[in-house]
């Protein structure tokens, strides 16, 4: 409708305005597309490399020396398993423990303090992690163990259930810790059987994320774990673990080692994927159990 | 005890709005009398106890990572006081890395991890701001999720993982592709001459950029969802294209985010380990050239660690790791703040 007052208005895009819009958006969407596409290809490469490497023997056999074909990496899983059990059993609850000084005590400046060294901590690059804990217990031991690198990855776990467990008890309303010490019931327990509780689901989510993050680790193993050419299922040893021996294998000059280097890839994202995808299927029950 | 005040905190509204903001402040206060603040206070004889040692477990947890910390560093510092003494800070200026005749120089290391940062950076900065812009701004309600998670699983990735793609996938392709293109094009620049490997530089900045892609985008993302709405109805309101309301009511507002953001990038790539180690080269040498090899900090560590024989030679690495711990210190400390002062301290920002 041609209307003099607000000519403004409608009067077309000069070339120039409608030019940058355009290509703004084009940049938009080829970054996005230049984003997925290394994702795509990583995945189509694990698929097709680590399956047509995979067999029986892969998953149950210890590694073959140089020059054999065969041979697997079983020790390697098995020892993966060990040593993340190990990080588990400590860094989640003191990350639980952790978190819930977060949101249940901390006040103010002395809360703002932990909740920065938490992020501090989890920003230092693993490898320094594993020098420090190579001088804490590698040395005085005088031998590499499960325990180091399980310890060197619990170090890793604790700022990220720390600040997870946080997250979801501040999530949970007032009003339900009121009403269980307005029952009489003791702080302690309110919190262990009350908030945590509401809290349950996205406390695990985040614990399985820290999990997931550790379980691809391989810098902090280096020199805690070390790795092992053979079964080992005494913590107190040298212990394969699937991401060392996926970096030693890749880097090695022989063909039969890539290959098994792509299916212990394949393994270990695929352990992790599941560990990702159950927490997507807790969390879409939501985070918070009952109260909402 | 659990206060009122806490809730505020937590619950602060998102709204630049002082109006707006205060309303909202003053519907969730309960006027907390002093009576029922000591009500609320006391506890029965029985529950003393068990809350006190609950109150110091818990306590002693979060200590924990105080002491961690604090025991990373006095580690770092102790063990690196011998190449610190002989060496002084010339160490970190020194050019020959030469344990057998004791001698050590970290300078091509940190130049190597500062030259693969920055290119990484260089890479990653557009693509990360693009794609938050387009799952914030421009895309479909319904692919907006599947992008978020997609980028999303790109930061599940392990590293080794990165590492063997770049090995086996992404060096025969710069080496057969892009490195002669990138030769006959920019070669009269010096970055891009010499012989063409795949592995180098080159290759370790690309797989960097991949990988520091998800932490930007997602930072980003969540600064760029931190802006009110009204900022953009506002400029759009005033006759403005897509990308100017963009640029004017969203990217202006949100800057000091994306710079927390993109530091928070930044500190990541510096002590990223495995995935540089595998394609960098790894050797100790200053080249313009960015197809040349060379080495970081965080892979001489990993590479020579658990081989260095002597207390010179151990104490040289750890030094190394000192600087890489400190270097990375400031940087998140800086990113922190700067992300912080956007989302607020509990916010959903994560590294």
């Amino acid at each position: 409708m041609p209307n003099p007052a607000n000519g403004a208005v409608t009067k077309p895009l000069s070339g120039w305005r409608r030019l940058t819009n355009l290509g703004a958006t084009a940049f938009a969407i080829a970054a996005s597309v230049l984003v997925i596409v290394p994702l795509l290809a990583i995945f189509v490469y694990l698929l097709i490399k680590g399956f047509g490497a995979l067999n029986w023997a892969f998953l149950t056999q210890t590694p073959k020396p140089v020059g054999e074909v065969g041979g697997g990496m079983a020790n390697a899983i098995v020892g993966s398993a060990l040593i993340l059990g190990i990080a588990s059993v400590i860094g989640i609850p003191i990350g639980i423990g952790c978190g819930v000084y977060l949101a249940e005590y901390a006040r103010g400046r002395v809360g703002d303090f932990v909740r920065f060294t938490a992020d501090v901590l989890n920003g230092v690059p693993s490898i320094v992690i594993g020098i420090a804990v190579y001088s804490l217990i590698v040395v005085r031991q005088k031998h590499f163990s499960a325990y180091s690198g399980g310890f060197a990855l619990a170090i890793m776990m604790i700022p990220t259930v720390a600040r997870a467990t946080e997250e979801m008890l501040l999530m949970v309303p007032n009003n339900v810790r009121e009403a269980a010490l307005g029952l009489g019931i003791p702080k302690w327990r309110t919190t262990l059987s009350i908030t945590l509780r509401t809290a349950s689901a996205g406390v695990i989510t985040g614990c399985m994320l820290a999990f997931a993050r550790v379980a691809g680790e391989t810098a902090p193993l280096l020199f805690t774990a070390f790795g092992n050419q053979f079964w080992n299922l005494n913590p107190n040893q040298p212990t394969a673990a699937l991401p060392l021996q996926i970096f030693t294998y890749a880097i090695s000059p022989f063909d039969e080692w890539h290959r098994q280097a792509w299916a212990g890839a394949l393994i270990l994202i695929i352990m992790i994927v599941v560990a990702v995808a159950a927490v997507r299927i807790t969390t879409s029950r939501g985070s918070l159990k009952g109260a909402s | 005890m659990t206060s009122p005040e806490r809730t505020e905190e937590s619950q602060k509204p998102v709204t630049s709005i002082p109006a707006l903001a205060h309303a909202a402040t003053e519907r969730k206060a309960p006027a907390a009398s002093s009576v029922l603040e000591r009500i609320r206070d006391w506890k029965p004889r029985s529950s003393r106890l068990p809350d006190a040692v609950f109150k110091v477990l818990i306590g002693l947890t979060a200590a924990s990572v105080f002491f961690i910390v604090a025991f990373v560093v006095w580690e770092l510092v102790d063990k690196s006081r011998l190449v610190l003494h002989q060496f002084g800070i010339g160490f970190f200026f020194g050019h020959d890395w030469d344990p057998v005749n004791d001698q050590y120089g970290a300078l091509p290391f940190v130049y190597g991890t500062l030259v693969s940062s920055l290119l990484a950076l260089l890479l990653a900065v557009p693509l990360s701001i693009g794609v938050a812009v387009y799952v914030t701004e421009m895309c479909p309600v319904r692919l907006r999720a599947i992008i978020s998670f997609l980028v999303e699983l790109l930061a599940a990735i392990p590293s080794v993982i990165y590492g063997l793609w770049a090995i086996f996938v992404l060096a025969p392709l710069l080496r057969e592709y892009v490195q002669p293109f990138l030769a006959r094009t920019l070669g009269w620049t010096g970055f891009f001459t010499g012989p063409m490997y795949g592995l180098g530089m080159l290759a370790a900045g690309i797989i960097l950029a991949i990988m520091i892609v998800p932490i930007i985008a997602s930072i980003t993302r969540e600064v760029l969802s931190a802006v009110p709405q009204n900022q953009r109805e506002a400029v759009l309101a005033l006759g403005a294209t897509r990308w100017e309301m963009i640029r004017m009511g969203v990217l202006r507002n949100a800057r000091i985010g994306i710079v927390g953001g993109v530091i928070l990038g930044l500190g990541r790539a510096l002590g990223e380990t495995m995935a540089v180690t595998m394609v960098i080269g790894n050797r100790p040498e200053i080249a313009k050239s960015l197809f040349a090899p060379g080495y970081t900090m965080a892979s001489v560590i990993a590479n020579e660690f658990s081989e260095a024989t002597g207390d010179m030679y151990l104490s040289a690495l750890v030094g190394i790791g000192l600087a890489l711990f400190l270097v990375t210190l400031v940087v998140n400390a800086l990113a922190r703040l700067l992300v912080w002062s956007i989302t607020g301290s509990t916010g959903r920002a994560r590294a």
